[in-house]
């Protein structure tokens, strides 16, 4: 009896797709691109005055001078204050009123629902440079001008955030609020500890993208306030370069500082965000 | 516990009517069991019952206090639903505990409400555990575990066993009959499988098309249907039904006949040529069931299924003789397809 010869035992290499190479390529330096002039901020803020237009990544006297100056004007730790109590103030309002109302236009049958959801939809198709001057207008009226609920007031509320809210409670299973009904609970109740858990993948995604947007907002706080006590890091960023000259090296200082907690809640928060985007189909 | 009454029920959505005045009387601790097609209405007054549905006419009492217009909570009534409706933030005994609150029980008395149940329907060990952890049966326990612990005055069941399979179907059936027994609280049971009719209820009530066609024990139903619709849905295999006229005293098959004669599967058995009814067809098909075989053969244009002891198996495309002996034969006129009674 003859048996056919045993296959002659190879190391196995992985077969790597060229399509695969040219994403990895394409991915690859599109974050170089991302990334470089984060590098470069952060590598200038370790420079000197003199040292700012020379243009290598690494400086040739690193210096953390630069971070004393500013960690220890107290301006800039008043802006950093302003920005977290406005970032923070606006996420929870959002987080409250937006899944309040999308809730309400899921779950509840009641004329006008419709027209209701149209209405607030319909405001995602005017542009914020329209309403600055309304908004300007009404701050002014009501004596809202150079304060914090001035700043915040605008975006309190969104529609996008309850159009996303009202998606995701619409995939709340309706048993789940009848059998709450049924077991005595209010409807506040029934929202608050049954619905809310339910959708906390919508309600991460949001407060992510709603504290991003307030902590990097620049066109509305610059137009409400007048005064430096109340201007958010963007905008006493800013200030360093109208004051004297340009002070690039105390600019990328601040936004070095002014991008931790975005970096903190990015790598926090990771899993949500990609999570997030991908429910709320969402850019990044 | 309570009686329960429905009182010329109405349910239109706008125009629409989709239960059209039914009244039904359910006495305390009767087990009663709604059965009928998708779309017949029996999940709609399951619903008006509980007060998740607005009713649009009529009247519901329970505990002989008109509830029209009492919230769910105000029922004090517990469902059950088809997707069990346990919260998957909570764990089992949060789940169990939530039924309670609302209630004015102290904490010692809670956790010893919530401790009975889980007892009672197993649950002990997996009270700790959420219900992403647990299997379908085990879900729906904790869901009868959530409506037990209030102590209500009727159980409402929409369709509970619908997700699970076969077995753990077969298995749950029991346990909830164990439980009714036991409890002895009124239950309303709705489902669309009438084997679990059958098994569970002590009262079945039959609907189509918004109507209840016929109320009564299992044997009633199934012995004594009102027309052809209940005949059919009542019994597995389904009842077979061929057209017939009487000839000399005696029930022939009959094309066009003014009469439509049924016979149930396990009546009608295959290879015998003597009986109050006989026909005989090709074999189209053969189900060994073990015990039985059922032996599916074509006559008068319909396809009829007959029993076979299990050792004979007729061969596909043979000719088979079947008969069914006096007093298996249901008699209904082919027009109204109301019953005309047995023969």
């Amino acid at each position: 009896m003859t048996s056919a010869p045993a296959p002659t035992p190879t190391l196995a290499m992985p077969r790597i797709h060229p399509g695969r190479i040219l994403i990895w390529t394409v991915l690859f330096i599109g974050g170089v691109i991302m990334v470089t002039p984060l590098i470069f901020m952060f590598s200038t803020s370790l420079k000197t005055a003199g040292q700012v237009y020379d243009l290598r990544m690494i400086p040739a006297a690193p210096t953390l001078d630069n971070y004393i100056k500013v960690l220890s004007d107290g301006r800039f730790l008043r802006w950093f204050f302003n920005s977290t109590f406005i970032a923070v103030a606006v996420t929870l309002s959002n987080v409250f009123f937006d899944s309040l109302v999308g809730y309400t236009l899921a779950k509840f049958r009641f004329r006008g629902r419709y027209f209701v959801f149209l209405a607030i939809l319909s405001t995602l198709m005017i542009p914020t440079e329209m309403l600055v001057i309304p908004w300007y207008l009404m701050s002014a009226e009501f004596g809202w001008l150079n304060s914090y609920w001035g700043i915040m007031f605008p975006g309190m509320m969104t529609a996008f955030g309850t159009f996303l809210m009202k998606q995701f409670f619409e995939t709340v299973p309706d048993d789940f609020i009848e059998a709450a009904r049924i077991d005595g609970l209010n409807e506040f109740t029934i929202w608050w500890r049954i619905a809310m858990p339910l959708v906390t993948p919508a309600l991460s995604a949001l407060a992510i993208f709603t504290f991003l947007g307030n902590w990097t907002a620049f066109f509305w706080p610059l137009i409400v306030t007048t005064s430096q006590e109340l201007y958010t890091l963007p905008i006493g960023l800013s200030s360093f370069a109208v004051e004297q000259a340009i002070q690039w090296e105390m600019i990328m200082t601040g936004a070095s500082l002014a991008t931790l907690p975005t970096l903190l809640v990015f790598l926090l928060l990771q899993r949500y965000i990609v999570r997030g985007v991908m429910l709320a189909g969402l850019k990044g | 516990m309570a009686t329960i009454a429905l009182r010329n029920l109405v349910k239109s959505y706008g125009k629409t009517d989709v239960i059209h005045g039914i009244n039904l009387d359910i006495a305390d601790g009767e087990f009663v069991v709604f059965v009928g097609p998708s779309g017949c209405g029996k999940s709609t007054t399951l619903r008006m019952i509980a007060g998740l549905e607005e009713i649009s006419g009529g009247e519901i009492l329970i505990g002989n206090e008109v509830v029209n217009e009492l919230d769910p909570k105000r029922r004090n009534i517990a469902m059950v639903f088809q997707n069990y409706a346990i919260y998957p933030h909570m764990t089992v005994r949060q789940n169990i505990a939530f039924g309670l609150y609302t209630s004015p029980l102290s904490r010692e008395e809670k956790d010893a409400r919530v401790t009975e149940a889980a007892t009672m329907l197993g649950l002990t060990a997996l009270l700790d555990r959420r219900p992403a952890a647990l299997s379908g049966g085990q879900r729906q326990r904790v869901a009868i575990g959530r409506a037990m612990v209030r102590d209500p005055a009727a159980f409402l069941f929409d369709e509970p066993l619908s997700n699970l399979d076969a077995q753990l179907r077969a298995q749950m059936r029991i346990e909830i009959k164990r439980l009714h027994q036991r409890l002895g609280t009124t239950i309303v049971y709705v489902t669309h499988d009438q084997v679990e009719a059958m098994t569970m209820a002590d009262r079945i009530v039959v609907m189509r098309d918004g109507h209840i066609l016929q109320s009564g024990t299992p044997t009633e139903i199934y012995e004594a249907p009102v027309n052809v619709f209940t005949a059919q849905f009542i019994g597995s295999p389904s009842m077979n039904l061929l057209p017939a006229a009487e000839v000399g005293g005696r029930i022939v098959a009959q094309s066009g006949g003014p009469l439509l004669v049924g016979l149930r599967p396990h009546d009608l058995v295959a290879g015998e040529g003597e009986g109050a009814f006989s026909i005989s067809g090709e074999v189209t098909a053969v189900e060994p069931l073990g015990p039985e075989t059922l032996v599916h053969f074509q006559t008068e244009g319909r396809t009829v299924i007959a029993t076979a002891p299990a050792r004979m198996v007729p061969a596909i495309g043979s000719t088979i003789q079947a008969s069914a002996a006096a007093g298996a034969l249901y008699l209904f006129d082919a027009k109204t397809e109301q019953a005309m009674g047995r023969r």
